[in-house]
């Protein structure tokens, strides 16, 4: 298992690099040039200049084993100066945004905290409610409960973040008037009261992004359980005389989590895709809406970093998917 | 002797049914996806047929008859400005609601299909071929572990941006655009339907009528084509359906992230995106199309699952 484990992270190294070439190399094709809004009466050898000092003069492999280097070696240099007080980096060149002029991972930390409480709230709330969904309807299939779960999930898959976000801000915020539409960033949890207006403010970007996490985990859940509810194994707990609670919430259950949680790894990284849908509807000022600012401004450092750092998100969960699959599956470990 | 007595029969029934009469049967007692195929027939009829019946041109601006409600807002608001000519009401620049519907639709529907043939084709070029082919097998499947691992989303608003402008001075506005969302969504999601049809052809040349087929010097093209395309065809309509179900909803969220088609050509997305603006005083422009995204996808949802218990011999017939 150690083996396996060390052998795919090996892997997982020229995949990075790959995807790393294509972000970039995709970037490379850009016309939008940073240049562009500039006033023209600036003089040619001037712009010339700025392009240099932006360190657009160099050829693209030159730029892209400088980003790498600053990604890799200076950027987590800076990360261990901040924390421990050292001074490894000793002001080397960081990733500089092309819109902003400060460091690419400064505006990142900033923005990262509003998309983790959004997003991770609303995959802990989704995976939540999934479970129990799941077991009760593979536990009483077809019953009315089975198709309404069926029911709702159709409609997770189908209804769009950007309309079901629409949707509830229209009953909820228009109609009723009992929650704010805009997610306001800047709110500071102090008292019982700023706690309530938090949690009224999360409700409804948490349950937006939570209905799609509930659609696909509950269906899996309820395959999954269904697969080990016809197995032997149930029909001899049962046959020895153990109750039922034991028999679906121990012998099944257990086994049934494996495949699931594999899929809860997975989601991680698309529910992040989703957030960029979400914080535009709510107008959060996370990740996805700096990632969107960033796009419309050609802001190549900040939207190849950010990109890069999803793909590295997704690689990550793939591998961890992998080998939780097989700590929790003895019968399918690799080695 | 007894073979002839049995076969005669027989015969007589296959000439009348062939296995596609017996999917159909199978389709047909599923009420939620015959319930999507009729909705999906009527939403293209009425976003085909629609504008023939309905003479109304979309990007008419008609200021006086601006912000019109829908008419239905008269049963619970006398005073609202409703006109009968206008039953979806008008837009803040006096444009027609319906009408812009029903060209969104065209649009959203005809992305929708394009980008979903697209994927479906590439998927099975890249399944059968890492599927039949032992030598490309491996560098197929690790390119598409390598593609499925990319940030989609990003990577697609990306492209968006970047080929915008050069396609849309070769092709004109609204070909370049719907070149551009087409291919590009295309070519991110056809790894599903590779991965699948790549599992059941390796399955299939284990068959016995694969190796007969070989056995009498079928060349391999010959091979793929009559042998092995036709056996994969029902997972690949399962994954067409859903292929279709993101497709629209992709091209819905490009348009809506303000990176899809441009503001004259509306799609579902589009309008849907511009009437964010306003949706606290005129909440049903959003309503509208965005019904028709979802209820659209909803109905191609439901198609999938009933084509895959149709398609699924087991269950068909019981």
């Amino acid at each position: 298992m150690f083996n396996y484990t060390i052998r795919r992270f090996v892997l997982s190294i020229p995949t990075l690099l790959f995807i790393a070439l294509v972000i970039f190399l995709l970037l490379e094709l850009a016309p939008g040039d940073p240049m562009g809004q500039m006033p023209l009466t600036i003089p040619d050898e001037v712009k010339q200049r700025m392009r240099e000092a932006l360190g657009l003069g160099e050829p693209w492999y030159t730029r892209f084993y400088l980003w790498l280097y600053q990604f890799f070696i200076v950027e987590p240099q800076y990360w261990i100066d901040g924390a421990f007080g050292t001074n490894f980096a000793n002001d080397a060149q960081r990733i500089i945004s092309f819109q902003s002029r400060s460091p690419v991972f400064d505006t990142i930390a900033e923005r990262l905290p509003q998309t983790l409480w959004v997003v991770g709230m609303s995959y802990v709330v989704g995976v939540a409610i999934a479970l129990p969904i799941g077991i009760i309807s593979a536990y009483k299939q077809y019953s009315v409960f089975d198709q309404a779960g069926t029911f709702i999930s159709m409609i997770g898959f189908s209804v769009p973040p950007f309309f079901s976000g629409v949707l509830v801000i229209v009953i909820f915020s228009v109609q009723l008037g009992w929650l704010p539409s805009i997610y306001d960033t800047t709110h500071e949890v102090v008292d019982w009261e700023t706690f309530k207006f938090q949690l009224q403010q999360m409700i409804m970007p948490v349950m937006v992004l939570a209905l799609q996490t509930t659609a696909q985990v509950s269906r899996y859940m309820r395959a999954s359980m269904l697969d080990n509810l016809g197995q032997d194994y149930v029909r001899t707990a049962r046959a020895k005389g153990l109750s039922e609670s034991v028999v679906v919430m121990k012998h099944v259950l257990r086994n049934s989590m494996i495949p699931v949680i594999t899929v809860i790894a997975l989601g991680i990284p698309s529910i992040f895709g989703g957030a960029i849908i979400t914080e535009q509807v709510f107008k959060v000022n996370g990740l996805g809406q700096l990632l969107i600012i960033a796009l419309q401004g050609s802001d190549i450092p900040m939207v190849m970093t950010i990109t890069f750092l999803l793909a590295v998100l997704i690689v990550f969960m793939n591998l961890i998917a992998d080998i939780l699959y097989g700590v929790l599956d003895p019968r399918i470990r690799y080695d | 002797m007894t073979d002839a007595t049995l076969a005669k029969p027989t015969e007589k029934d296959e000439k009348a049914r062939n296995q596609w009469w017996d999917v159909w049967d199978q389709f047909r007692s599923h009420k939620g996806a015959m319930a999507g195929l009729f909705f999906l027939i009527l939403i293209t009829a009425f976003c085909a047929l629609g504008p023939l019946a309905w003479d109304v041109d979309p990007g008419k601006l008609d200021i006086r008859n601006k912000d019109v409600r829908p008419i239905y807002t008269a049963i619970w608001d006398v005073d609202a400005k409703v006109a009968c000519a206008r039953p979806m009401g008008t837009d803040h620049l006096g444009r027609d609601i319906m009408a812009n519907i029903m060209q969104g639709g065209r649009i959203s529907l005809a992305v929708g299909w394009t980008a979903m043939i697209l994927a479906i084709l590439i998927g099975t070029f890249v399944g059968v071929l890492a599927g039949y082919f032992r030598r490309l097998d491996w560098p197929l499947m690790r390119f598409t572990d390598l593609v499925l691992s990319l940030p989609l989303l990003p990577l697609l608003l990306v492209m968006m941006l970047l080929f915008r402008d050069p396609l849309r001075a070769a092709f004109g506005p609204e070909n370049g655009i719907f070149l551009l969302i087409v291919i590009g969504i295309g070519i991110t999601s056809w790894m599903q339907t590779a991965r699948i049809v790549r599992g059941d052809v390796m399955a299939l040349k284990e068959r016995e009528f694969v190796l007969a087929a070989r056995s009498i010097g079928t060349p391999p093209r010959r091979m793929i084509t009559r042998h092995v395309i036709p056996n994969v065809l029902s997972p690949i309509m399962v994954s067409a359906t859903l292929g279709l179900a993101t497709a629209i909803i992709t091209e819905s969220a490009l348009s809506f992230l303000g990176l899809g088609f441009p503001s004259d050509f509306p799609t579902w997305g589009k309008i849907l995106f511009d009437s964010v603006d306003r949706m606290t005083a005129f909440p049903e422009r959003v309503i509208w199309p965005g019904m028709a995204i979802s209820l659209t996808v909803l109905a191609v949802n439901y198609i999938g699952d009933g084509l895959r218990d149709a398609l699924d011999p087991r269950i068909r017939g019981m």
